[in-house]
């Protein structure tokens, strides 16, 4: 790396782009942006979903051209014309959405993305020790199907830094760490730009963007809104650049929570998959009224626990899972909709929604019970009319009720899935991930939304890796790690600290004894 | 794109055919009036079309709702046959007791035959997690010795001298031809019910709404609690159902009795059949009629042009192959690698 960076000199800007624009049809992604990347910058690119971010990676990237402007690269004008070219010239990209495939190892996955032949002995070592090196510790021959979203992320960090590239895209990157992790990566990403590597830092986590990052262009309607130095900017004033008002918090009124509306009770479970997790004896209690968050690093057993609750995977005993009062861990998923039951999973592509189905077919995949089918036909027109009412209530951004759903943008589809989930008014509500890759209009309005939830009555239990939403809206917070649980403690007797060290397995003998009055 | 490559799989496998046939010194120009013209220029022709298209048609209809749900019944051929046994077996022994029942007694009995033989597979996979690829396969020659079995010992007909066959069916236990002079029965109208009643279960009901699911994402099928296991049993009921009605309207139609060989793959072209319609019923009823023409087109050519009947194989091979290769390269976009020495310099102006 030290080789390259001295053929790029010191003045010239590593990246410049001029006068970017993109349309598709009728929408405009991108008009007329400029942007200016100095070598061994980190530049944070800020934006609401739909801002124009993704359609300019995917320029920079090779992967769409655009329709008119110009791209400098290290103070040559270039034409980027698919990925591999970009590889080629010194661009790497870690995806918000991984292209891994999930039958194949680390190793073998890298091996495909690298341009170059590698002996396999050989790039296994070299993953290691990048890994090593970068403190992303990931195990070359692991099977990709059985890590988790976490994991396998680090495996595409990986395999863009052994591409020894001189500019990294980062979408979206700490979204699954830990605030540990965070720190490290971040440590990582400042000795590699120290090192001379620029790095483009796609995120709307304003505290990480203001801590990280040395410059910032904000994206607002395809447009550049304002450039900004990020360390001498406010929260509120780069939210303000990016939405263009000003954005309310989200708050708890205090209340009684109500009676019990889901329980564990020493949920356990053994796993088939060889790199899952065993749940060991967990015992939790969400009352109607209340929200409670599951903290902790993905891969832990929140995958397993989810599915424990959602009957996608039964419990050895009904008993091990109350829902409405009624034992229900020997019922499918189904079942437990009908007794009220609602459930907004992690990947939202091929689990929360059917790709290739339109959004009042997905409407479909759980509503059945609400009056989209009847004497066993769909009913197409309520399915549309719900999708609808969805679409305007979540405000939606997509064509129709008749887009499918693999052409919404992640976050957009999220608001459906929690808007459809939502609107099927649950009892009992399980939420992964609500607003992971989401911006953040959209995660206050979700956000919001779990909160009325709540008002309204009802049980909501939300399994997040982000520890600021859930400060934000848990009235109780537990801990995942190693497949167990914490006692859920009232979020306001939690310092930031205790959870990380909970989060690392330490809340066994200390937490138990400590806040066994607290938990409900 | 995806909607015209069965059309074009069917223009290159007929360019391929005729380039094939060139080479084997016929004049494409009469081998194609051979091949397409003169087998439906009558009206008992027209009648072989539809006669011949119909157990494709019944076959194809039904094993494709289970291709839309990832079941993979290859075995149509096994569950025809099974349909044509117990069918048969009704006709031939309570046909004169069930007077004028006969006929819908030995539907029914068909239908059941088939989904009995599909059950074998359905089971296995959903209680043991075999693969229903194999099993479905397997009991396909099971069925056909089975039957050879039956007419080469106790359904023979005595007064058959001797050929492994059995008693022709009474005229009440025969499935009615739709009009004279050609041979198409009641059969082709069930495959156009059928293809109706498979359009309607596709797009309105819940159940081929979740066939679908199951199918296209099977997380989401079980995040919504879809259950896999009542997806695998319906589609193999469908698909041998289906087959076993095609089964009994040929036995019982064209044939007239049981013999060791019912069928020229018909099971198995209806595989074809089925992805040529692109799994849906429109299609599979055009794709049908395309496959009939072929097996005619074969008998005719093997007649006036003296080529082996492997000819209607190569056409219907020809034809799988161009629409595979459509959808591969609908799907994927061929591209040079070269090899790591050969490394290109990073482009610079351009």
């Amino acid at each position: 790396m030290v080789e390259q960076l001295a053929s790029s000199g010191g003045a010239v800007p590593r990246l410049v782009l001029q006068g970017i624009s993109k349309r598709y049809g009728d929408v405009i992604a991108n008009r007329e942006v400029d942007l200016r990347v100095a070598a061994g910058e980190i530049h944070a690119v800020l934006g609401e979903n739909g801002a124009g971010k993704s359609t300019l990676m995917k320029i920079i990237y090779g992967v769409t051209e655009p329709d008119a402007g110009s791209i400098q690269w290290e103070g040559a004008a270039v034409t980027i014309r698919s990925p591999a070219q970009a590889r080629r010239l010194g661009i790497g990209m870690v995806f918000q959405h991984f292209a891994l495939f999930e039958t194949l190892t680390v190793a073998e996955n890298i091996s495909l993305a690298l341009d170059e032949r590698v002996a396999a002995a050989q790039l296994a070592a070299r993953i290691r020790s990048v890994s090593e090196r970068y403190g992303l510790p990931i195990d070359p021959q692991r099977l990709v199907h059985s890590m988790s979203v976490g994991e396998r992320q680090r495996v595409e960090i990986v395999r863009c830094l052994l591409q020894s590239p001189r500019l990294l895209i980062m979408d979206e990157p700490t979204s699954v760490l830990t605030p540990q992790a965070v720190r490290e990566l971040f440590a990582t990403l400042r000795r590699l730009a120290e090192e001379g590597l620029s790095i483009l830092y796609i995120s709307h986590k304003l505290d990480e963007i203001r801590e990280l990052c040395d410059t910032a262009t904000v994206l607002r309607n395809g447009r550049v809104s304002g450039t900004a130095i990020p360390r001498q900017e406010s929260n509120a004033s780069l939210a303000r650049l990016m939405v263009g008002t000003e954005l309310k918090e989200c708050h708890l009124e205090p209340h009684e929570a109500g009676a019990i509306q889901l329980e564990l009770i020493a949920l356990t479970l053994a796993t088939e998959d060889p790199f899952g997790t065993a749940l060991r004896n967990l015992n939790l209690r969400v009352r109607s009224g209340e929200i409670v968050g599951i903290a902790g690093v993905s891969g832990n057993g929140q995958k397993e626990l989810q599915a424990a609750i959602s009957g996608e995977t039964l419990c050895e005993e009904r008993g091990m899972v109350r829902l409405c009062g009624q034992q229900v861990g020997r019922l499918n998923p189904a079942q437990r909709r009908r007794l009220g039951f609602g459930f907004v999973p992690e990947e939202r592509l091929g689990r929360g929604a059917v790709p290739g189905m339109d959004l009042a077919d997905n409407s479909v995949l759980t509503g059945a019970g609400a009056g989209l089918v009847r004497h066993g036909l769909v009913q197409r027109d309520a399915a549309r009319a719900f999708a609808r009412a969805t679409i305007a209530e979540f405000s939606v951004v997509c064509e129709s009720e008749q887009a499918r759903a693999d052409s919404l943008s992640g976050g957009n589809l999220q608001k459906f899935i929690v808007g459809r989930e939502i609107r099927l008014a649950p009892k009992v509500l399980l939420v992964a991930q609500p607003t992971w890759g989401v911006d953040v209009g959209s995660s206050l309005q979700i956000r919001q939304a779990l909160i009325d939830l709540r008002q309204a009555g009802v049980a909501v239990l939300v399994i997040s890796e982000e520890l600021d939403e859930l400060f934000a809206i848990c009235d109780r917070l537990a801990v995942m790690a190693a497949g167990r649980l914490s006692v859920a403690v009232p979020s306001a007797q939690l310092a930031g600290e205790t959870i990380g060290q909970w989060m690392t397995g330490g809340f066994e003998a200390a937490a138990a004894a400590r806040v066994e009055h607290a938990a409900v | 794109m995806r909607i015209v490559s069965s059309p074009l799989a069917a223009l290159a496998m007929v360019i391929t055919g005729f380039l094939v046939l060139g080479a084997l010194g016929k004049d494409p120009l009469t081998a194609f009036k051979v091949f397409f013209i003169e087998p439906v220029s009558s009206l008992y022709g027209i009648g072989e079309l539809l006669l011949k298209a119909t157990p494709l048609m019944l076959c194809a209809l039904g094993i494709a709702p289970g291709y839309r749900a990832n079941v993979w019944n290859i075995g149509a051929e096994g569950q025809f046959t099974a349909g044509a046994i117990t069918g048969g077996g009704v006709g031939l022994f309570y046909g004169a007791f069930l007077a004028h029942w006969a006929l819908p007694a030995m539907l029914i009995a068909a239908v059941l035959g088939g989904m009995a033989w599909a059950a074998i597979p359905a089971f296995l996979r959903t209680r043991f997690r075999t693969s229903e690829i194999f099993v479905s396969l397997m009991l396909v020659y099971i069925a056909q010795l089975l039957l050879s079995y039956l007419v080469h010992g106790p359904w023979r007909d005595p007064a058959g001298q001797n050929f492994p066959q059995s008693p022709p069916f009474a005229d009440n236990a025969l499935v009615p031809t739709l009009f004279a002079g050609a041979r198409v029965n009641l059969g082709f109208v069930f495959a156009l019910l059928l293809a109706g009643v498979s359009w309607w279960f596709g797009s309105a009901t819940a159940a081929g709404y979740r066939l679908r699911v199951g199918g296209s994402a099977p997380a989401a099928a079980a995040y919504a609690g879809i259950s896999e296991r009542a997806n695998i049993w319906l589609a193999m009921m469908i698909g041998g159902g289906a087959a076993g009605l095609a089964g009994i309207c040929e036995v019982a139609g064209p044939i007239g009795l049981l013999q060791p060989v019912i069928s020229p793959g018909y099971g198995y072209a209806a595989i074809i059949v089925a992805f040529l319609g692109r799994l849906h019923p429109l299609g599979i009823v055009l794709a049908s009629l395309l496959m009939s023409a072929l097996y005619l087109g074969g008998e005719s050519a093997q007649l006036e042009l003296q080529l082996p009947s492997s000819v209607s194989g190569l056409f219907q091979g020809a034809l799988l192959f161009f629409l595979l290769a459509a959808e591969l390269f609908i799907n994927f976009r061929l591209r040079r690698v070269r090899s790591s020495r050969a490394r290109v310099p990073a482009p610079t102006a351009a």
